[in-house]
C-alpha cells in the first residue's frame, strides 16, 4: 500500500514550499508533488508605476538572492527604452552579480544544505586531534586546523547541547541512518558552518560599496548610481576599490580552501547520491556576464543554451525574446485561462486565480487536481531544470575550456564519470564548481574595471533617456540574468510613461513547477521519484534532493486584480 | 516549566569566555545602543543573571531580507546571538528539522514557555480568502500568527512587512496583506521597520530586550526611539551640501562625483526616520546616499506608494507646512538660514503627523 509523506514547511529554503511524496511498499518514492504555498502579487502592484522604480519593487521579490531581480529589471527597462549602459556599469554589475553568486552559494552549502549531510550531534564524539589531522589533509592551506581550535569548537558545541536549549538544531534527524560522515568530519563541518557564517557578512560589503547596503542594494536604470571619481573622497575611489579588492581575496581563500575541499570531502562519503535525484535531464540557461554589452550573447562568460535528454553532444539555441519558446501551463495550478486555453507565453500573460485547494487547515492536496500557486513554465513543451547544474552542463557541452577543466578535475577527484552529474550530488557539486569559476571571474572583472579606469573611462550612467519625455509612447522589452538558482527573465510593456504590464518567470518556477497538461512533472518532482527512504517519518532524503536545487519560493505565482480583472502574471524565484 | 536557569554569562563562562572579554564586548554593545559607558555595568550585571530567552521566528508573506540582514550583524555576530544569547527554537529559514518535526517544536515552545517566549515576525499575513495566499504546514499564516501571538511575552515585528505592510501591501494590495499591528491586539509590539532593517539595529533591539528585560522605549508608532528617533537627513554627511544649495542634478554629473546632496534626485532622507546615516550598513561601510543613490524611505509607512522614487519630495504633500520641500530647496541657495528654519518646522510637523497617525492606527494595548 502506498504511503504519503508530507513535508511542510520545507525548511532551510527561501519562502514557503510543501512536498507530498507517495511511497511504494519498499519505501521508494513513486510519485511526488511540489506545491508553492504563497503568492504576493508584485507584478500587479507594478502596474501603472514609473518603470524606473520597477527594480526596487522587483528586488523585494527575494532577499536571499537580493540583487538579481533588480538587475533583470533594470536590463528589462533599458532594453525597452533603448538605453546602452556604460562599460563601467556592466563591470560593476558583473562584480555585484558574482559577489552575490559566491556569497549565496557558500551560504547555501553551509547553512541551508550541510545539515542534510552533517550530523551535528555525532560531532560531539569527535577527537579534536584526529579532526585536526583530517582538516589539514582535506585543506592544507586553511590555517584554522589545529587540535586546540577543534577542541574549542567541540567545547562550544558540547556546552550548547548540555544547556538543554538546542534552538534551531532541536528535533532534527540526528542519528538517522542516512548520515554517513565520521564524527571528525562532522566536527570539521560544524566548525566551518560557523566560519562561513562569519565570512558571508564580509564579502557582501562589495554590494555596500557600490549599492549602499545589503540586502537590497541600489540599482539604477541607465547605469549605476555610484559615481567614479579617483580624485574625490566622496565617490568610488582608490580606498573603495581597495576594499573591494581585499574582499575578493578573502572570497578566493574561502572558496578554494574551505568550500571546495569540504564539498569534495563530504561528497566522497555519499557515492550513492550520484545515482538518485537526476530528474528531468533537460537543462536551460539564458546566460550572463556580458563582456561586450548585454546585446552580444556570444561574449557572455556564462553561455546560453539548452540540453535535452542529457545529450551533452548538442546545445540548442534559446531566445527569451521569442514568444514561441516559453509557455506557461496551468493544468495543476490554482488558475484558469480564458477561452479554454491551456498554455500562454508571458507576453500574453493572462491569469485568473482560481483556488480549488482545501480550506486551511488541511492535511493533504490532490495530485489529480490543482495543487500549487506556481504555474508550469515549459520550453518548447519540455519541462526544464535551471540553475548551477544547467549552467555547468551547458558550459561543458559548449566546449568552454574553463568549464571543462573544473568539471573534469572534480570528477577525477571523486573517481566518477560524467553521468554522476545527473544526480542530487551532481547538482550540489555543480554549485560548488560554479562558485570556483565565479570567484576567479570576480577577480577578472575587478581587474577589467581597473583597466577601464586606467584607460580614462569613468562614466557610470547613460542619462540620455532618463527623462520620460524622451520615451516613445509605447515600448516593450525584456531583461534576463542567471540568478544563483537559474534562468530569470522579466518582460515589460511601457505605455504613456507608465508600466502597462510586467511579468516575471523565475528559476524556482521552472524547478518547483507542478505537472503540466501532459502530466510531465516539474524538476523537483521528477528528481524525487525513485529515491529510497530509510525512515519515511524522518524525511532526510527528500530534503537532500529538494535542497540540492536551493529553492527560493518568495514570490510564487500569478496575479489577478482586486475584482478578478485579468492584469498580469507572476512567478516564483 | 520555568526558563532555564543558565544565564548568558554562565554559558559564555562555560564556553571559555573570560570576564574581561565579556565586559569589553558588552561595553561595545552598549555603545552601539547609544547608551554610553555609564550604562555598561548595568548591562553586564543583567547578562550575568538572565536566562536565554526562547524565540519563535515566523515567516509570512516576505522575501527573507530581514533574516539575511540579521546574519550580517557585526556586533554582536549572528553566531553569538543564536548560540549564546537567545534560544532560537523555531525559524524555518535556519531550522535543521522540517515538516511535522518543526511544527511540533513550535507547539511545544508555546506550551512549555507560555507567556515567556518572544515572537519575532518576518513578513505579514494575507487576510483575503481565508488566508490561502500564504500557508505553512497546511494552515494559513494568519491563523499561525494569531495562535503563536496569543501566549507570547512580546512581539518583535521585523522589517517593513511586519511593521507597515511593505511591498505586498502596496496599492492595490492583491492578497490583503496586513502588518502585525493590524492583526494582533493586546500585545506589546516592537516595530523595527526598514527593508530590511539595519543588521545592528535588529541585534541591538534583541540585545536590549535581553539585557534590560524590558522593551526599548518606543515612539508613537511603536519604533524604538534609540534607532528611529532622527531623520536620515538630520545626520547625513551630505547635509552641508544641501544647506549650501549644492545638488546632484543628473546621474554621474560633477555633483555626483563630488558627493553632493541627492535631494533633487528624489532622496527621501528628509522624511525618513532611521539610523542609516549614523550606523551605516554592513558594519559601517556605506549607506544608500553614501554610494550615490538617494534614500527611498524604506522604513517609512507606505513608502512604496509615495513614489515615484526619483521625483523630488516637492510632489509629496507635507501636511501643515506652507512651503513644500521644493520651494525650500529653491530658496536655499540664497537663504540657507531660512531653509534650515523651514526644515525644523517641517520636522516638527512631521512628528505631529506621525503622532496623529499613530493615534488613529494604534491597536489597543500597544505601548507608547
Amino acid at each position: 500500500m502506498a504511503t504519503r509523506v508530507v513535508v511542510d514547511p520545507i525548511t532551510r529554503i527561501e519562502g514557503h514550499l510543501r512536498v507530498e511524496a507517495m511511497l511504494d511498499g519498499g519505501n521508494k518514492i513513486q510519485d511526488a508533488m511540489s506545491s508553492g504555498t504563497m503568492w504576493r502579487g508584485i507584478e500587479v502592484i507594478l502596474q501603472g508605476r514609473d518603470p524606473r522604480d520597477a527594480w526596487a519593487f522587483c528586488e523585494r521579490i527575494c532577499g536571499v538572492c537580493t540583487t538579481v531581480h533588480a538587475l533583470a529589471s533594470v536590463r528589462c527597462v533599458e532594453n525597452s527604452l533603448g538605453m546602452q549602459v556604460p562599460k563601467n556599469a556592466d563591470l560593476i554589475r558583473n562584480i555585484m552579480f558574482l559577489t552575490q553568486m559566491v556569497q549565496d552559494h557558500v551560504i547555501h552549502f553551509y547553512h541551508l544544505h550541510a545539515l542534510d549531510w552533517v550530523d551535528v550531534v555525532s560531532a560531539l564524539k569527535a577527537d579534536p586531534a584526529a579532526t585536526a589531522t583530517l582538516a589539514q589533509k582535506v585543506s592544507p592551506h586553511w590555517p584554522l586546523a589545529t587540535e586546540g581550535y577543534f577542541r574549542d569548537i567541540a567545547g562550544t558545541l558540547k556546552k550548547f547541547v548540555d544547556s538543554g536549549q538546542l534552538g534551531i538544531f532541536q528535533n532534527a534527524y540526528w542519528g538517522h541512518p542516512a548520515y554517513k560522515l565520521p564524527p571528525e568530519a562532522n566536527l570539521m563541518a560544524v566548525a566551518h558552518y560557523l566560519e562561513a557564517l562569519k565570512w558571508q557578512k564580509e564579502i557582501i560589503k562589495i554590494h555596500t560599496v557600490f549599492g549602499g547596503k545589503n540586502p537590497h542594494p541600489n540599482y539604477l536604470v541607465g547605469g549605476m548610481a555610484s559615481a567614479i571619481a579617483l580624485q574625490s573622497d566622496n565617490a568610488i575611489n582608490m580606498e573603495r576599490l581597495n576594499m573591494v579588492s581585499g574582499l575578493i581575496d578573502g572570497a578566493l581563500d574561502i572558496v578554494e580552501n574551505l568550500y571546495i575541499p569540504d564539498l569534495l570531502a563530504v561528497a566522497s562519503f555519499y557515492p550513492e547520491w550520484t545515482t538518485y535525484g537526476g530528474g528531468l535531464g533537460n537543462y536551460m540557461v539564458y546566460g550572463d556576464l556580458p563582456q561586450n554589452g548585454i546585446g552580444d550573447v556570444s561574449k557572455f562568460r556564462i553561455p546560453r543554451g539548452a540540453i535535452l535528454n542529457k545529450n551533452l553532444n548538442e546545445v540548442l539555441p534559446v531566445d527569451p525574446a521569442d514568444p514561441a519558446q516559453v509557455q506557461e501551463e496551468i493544468a495543476h495550478s490554482w488558475y484558469q485561462y480564458p477561452n479554454g486555453k491551456t498554455s500562454l507565453h508571458p507576453w500574453d500573460g493572462v491569469t485568473e486565480a482560481k483556488y480549488t485547494g482545501p480550506k486551511p487547515p488541511y492535511k493533504q492536496l490532490d495530485e489529480n487536481g490543482a495543487y500549487s500557486w506556481l504555474k508550469a513554465p515549459r520550453w518548447k513543451g519540455n519541462a526544464m531544470e535551471v540553475g548551477p547544474l544547467a549552467r555547468m552542463l551547458v558550459g561543458f557541452a559548449s566546449g568552454r575550456t574553463e568549464f571543462k577543466e573544473v568539471v573534469t578535475a572534480a570528477l577525477g577527484k571523486l573517481k566518477v564519470g560524467p553521468a554522476a552529474l545527473f544526480s542530487t550530488l551532481g547538482r550540489t557539486a555543480a554549485r560548488g564548481l560554479e562558485t570556483q569559476l565565479a570567484v576567479h571571474w570576480l577577480r577578472d572583472e575587478y581587474n577589467n574595471l581597473i583597466a577601464n579606469l586606467k584607460a580614462g573611462d569613468t562614466a557610470t550612467a547613460d542619462t540620455r533617456f532618463w527623462s520620460p519625455d524622451t520615451w516613445k509612447p509605447e515600448s516593450k522589452g525584456f531583461g534576463f540574468t542567471e540568478a544563483p538558482r537559474g534562468a530569470l527573465c522579466h518582460w515589460i510593456q511601457i505605455k504613456d510613461k507608465k508600466i502597462a504590464n510586467y511579468q516575471i518567470v523565475v528559476p524556482s518556477t521552472w524547478n518547483a513547477s507542478p505537472k503540466d497538461g501532459k502530466g510531465q512533472h516539474g524538476a523537483y518532482e521528477a528528481a524525487l521519484i525513485g529515491t529510497p527512504m530509510a525512515d519515511p517519518k524522518r524525511p532526510v532524503e527528500i530534503l537532500r534532493t529538494i535542497h540540492s536545487f536551493d529553492p527560493c519560493l518568495a514570490c510564487a505565482s500569478h496575479v489577478i486584480g482586486p475584482d478578478g480583472e485579468i492584469l498580469a502574471e507572476v512567478v516564483v524565484r | 516549566m520555568a526558563l532555564p536557569s543558565q544565564s548568558t554569562y554562565d554559558l559564555l563562562r562555560e564556553l571559555g569566555v573570560d570576564r574581561r572579554t565579556f565586559i569589553e564586548y558588552f561595553v561595545k554593545l552598549t555603545a552601539t545602543m547609544g547608551l554610553g559607558a555609564a550604562v555598561a555595568p548595568q548591562v553586564i550585571a543583567a547578562l550575568e543573571t538572565k536566562p536565554r530567552l526562547p524565540v519563535i521566528w515566523l515567516h509570512g508573506l516576505e522575501c527573507t531580507c530581514c533574516s539575511e540582514s540579521f546574519i550580517r550583524s557585526s556586533h554582536p555576530i549572528a553566531q553569538d546571538i543564536v548560540l549564546n544569547m537567545i534560544s532560537l527554537d523555531y525559524d524555518d529559514t535556519l531550522q535543521a528539522a522540517a515538516g511535522e518535526q518543526v511544527e511540533e517544536i513550535r507547539r511545544k515552545v508555546m506550551k512549555d514557555y507560555k507567556g515567556q517566549y518572544l515572537l519575532a515576525v518576518e513578513g505579514n499575513a494575507s487576510t483575503k480568502d481565508d488566508g490561502v495566499y500564504c500557508t505553512v504546514g497546511g494552515d494559513s499564516f494568519l491563523n499561525i500568527l494569531k495562535e503563536t501571538a496569543a501566549d507570547a511575552k512580546a512581539i518583535v515585528a521585523w522589517g517593513s512587512c511586519a511593521s507597515h505592510g511593505c511591498v505586498q501591501n502596496a496599492r492595490p494590495n492583491p492578497t490583503g496583506a496586513e502588518p502585525v499591528k493590524k492583526l494582533i491586539s493586546g500585545k506589546a509590539i516592537v516595530n523595527v521597520p526598514g527593508c530590511p532593517p539595519i543588521a545592528e539595529v535588529m541585534t541591538g533591539v534583541l540585545a536590549y530586550i535581553l539585557t534590560f528585560d524590558q522593551l526599548p522605549e518606543l515612539d508613537r508608532v511603536g519604533r524604538p526611539k534609540m534607532f528611529y528617533g532622527q531623520r536620515i537627513h538630520d545626520k547625513c554627511y551630505r547635509r552641508p551640501f544641501f544647506d549650501a544649495g549644492q545638488f546632484v542634478e543628473s546621474w554621474d554629473d560633477e555633483g555626483a562625483k563630488k558627493g553632493w546632496c541627492l535631494y533633487k534626485m528624489g532622496c527621501r532622507g528628509p522624511t525618513t526616520y532611521n539610523s542609516c546615516s549614523t550606523f551605516k550598513w554592513n558594519n559601517g561601510v556605506s549607506f544608500p546616499i553614501g554610494s550615490g543613490h538617494g534614500c527611498i524611505g524604506c522604513s517609512e509607512e507606505n513608502f512604496w506608494d509615495n513614489g515615484p522614487f526619483y521625483e523630488r519630495l516637492t510632489n509629496i504633500p507635507v501636511p501643515g507646512i506652507d512651503s513644500t520641500p521644493d520651494t525650500v530647496g529653491k530658496t536655499l541657495t540664497v537663504l540657507t538660514g531660512i531653509g534650515i528654519g523651514a526644515h525644523m518646522v517641517s520636522q516638527a510637523v512631521q512628528r505631529r503627523k506621525v503622532a496623529a497617525d499613530a493615534d488613529n492606527d494604534a491597536p489597543k494595548g500597544e505601548k507608547e
